[in-house]
């Protein structure tokens, strides 16, 4: 029997990798069945199990949030989402960083940072000559 | 005994201050093992999203995504900036902001304009005091950064290269290379760098379910986000190694300056016990 080798990858964590006799995943089009000589395609995938028919006639059941399924002639590629996924759901995360940005130019307390850093910044040398006093009154 | 008390101070608060370098130093010891231990994770997935985006590359498909056609005229960049969020780990972030105003300055002079991403705290306190455009940030990503806390900066930038608001894009990070060396990178995102391999002899395309606009978009997108993803990582595993190594070294300091100051006190002590003596004898020669 023919197999294919087939890897399952999540940003944070690599999920499976082995030679398979097929890959059954559920694309945005409809369930996929991709055997090993499969013509190359790309889809993604919608929130659903991938099934791994193992080389000793076993099955394996990965749950995936979505992402990209790739076929290439020697390889089958799952490059799983981990993350909950939505257009509306990116659109608020895109706005609150643009809040973010929009708050820290915003208030722009930097002078007063730089107050505070130039006082602490003459403590410091202060504090140096004081050991460079000490340390050339110890030579003689 | 002159100064007696006062360098006895000064010694008591040089200890407390190695005390607190010693457990940064250990802190950032542990940390630095789990910080590695996520970027190996997340490195298969970064590995085999560059192989798709390499397959894709040399499918000859009719239709072209924006994110792969070079611009011929480039009025505004973008940087996606990644930094810590604390302070206390030496040059790295003096470093990595030194290399990148160096580009912005290049690239002002030649009357690009540049957008700002800020990732972490030290970024963007740095960046809004300069004369730069700051589009999006975020900030305190913890020990574990998720992919979903960087969606909305990396959106940010994604909609105005789509819109053709910025023209180029690129990442600005430390490269965790070992414990001792981070290196300050800056890569370019987009346009998607073209790869250098050679093109496959044969022509070839995917079948796109649904379409290829649809599913490209989608794949370049991941492609963009795991790239800013693994910079964060490297990123963070940068910061403990520097973090260990600039307070191991404050750590020796403070040992020398404890050293020294401890025997400017025995001198003094020395001193105040001769003078002592030798006013007693005085007197007592005097009676």
């Amino acid at each position: 029997m023919s197999t294919i080798r087939c890897d399952i990858v999540s940003a944070e964590q690599e999920i499976f990798h082995g030679n398979v006799s097929m890959v059954i995943a559920t694309g945005e089009m409809g369930e996929l069945g991709i055997a090993p000589r499969h013509a190359p395609l790309i889809t993604r995938l919608k929130p659903g199990q991938v099934r791994l028919k193992l080389e000793n006639g076993d099955e394996q059941f990965f749950y995936v949030s979505g992402g990209i399924l790739e076929v290439q002639p020697q390889v089958v590629t799952v490059l799983a989402d981990t993350a909950m996924r939505a257009a509306d759901l990116d659109e608020a995360a895109a706005r609150k960083a643009k809040d973010d940005a929009e708050r820290a130019l915003a208030n722009r307390s930097t002078a007063i940072e730089i107050a505070d850093a130039q006082n602490q910044l003459a403590q410091a040398i202060a504090q140096l000559q004081a050991l460079e006093h000490l340390r050339r009154n110890l030579k003689h | 005994m002159a100064g007696g008390r006062e360098i006895k101070t000064k010694i008591k608060s040089v200890q407390n201050t190695r005390k607190v370098t010693r457990a940064l130093e250990m802190v950032s010891a542990s940390k630095i093992r789990k910080a590695q231990d996520l970027m190996k994770a997340s490195r298969p997935y970064a590995r085999l999203m560059r192989q798709a985006i390499g397959h894709i590359a040399h499918a000859n498909s009719e239709y072209k995504h924006p994110f792969m056609i070079e611009r011929s005229e480039v009025k505004r960049v973008g940087f996606v900036v990644v930094s810590t969020d604390r302070g206390l780990c030496g040059g790295l972030n003096t470093n990595l902001f030194r290399s990148l105003l160096a580009q912005i300055r290049g690239w002002q002079d030649k009357g690009v304009e540049v957008d700002m991403v800020c990732i972490g705290q030290k970024a963007t306190s740095y960046f809004r005091r300069l004369k730069v455009n700051m589009v999006g940030s975020v900030t305190h990503l913890g020990e574990r950064p998720q992919v979903d806390q960087l969606i909305g900066v990396i959106k940010v930038v994604l909609d105005a290269y789509t819109e053709g608001r910025i023209d180029r894009l690129s990442l600005v990070y430390n490269d965790f290379v070992n414990t001792m060396t981070q290196k300050a990178t800056v890569d370019q995102l987009l346009p998607l760098p073209a790869s250098d391999e050679l093109a496959s002899t044969h022509a070839w395309d995917y079948i796109y379910e649904p379409d290829a606009a649809t599913v490209l978009d989608h794949v370049l997108t991941r492609y963009v986000e795991s790239l800013v993803y693994q910079a964060t990582l490297e990123n963070l595993a940068s910061e403990h190694a520097a973090r260990m190594v600039a307070m191991k070294s404050a750590s020796d300091n403070a040992t020398k300056a404890i050293g020294t100051l401890t025997l400017i006190y025995n001198k003094a002590r020395q001193a105040a016990i001769t003078q002592e003596i030798s006013e007693i004898v005085g007197g007592a020669a005097a009676v």
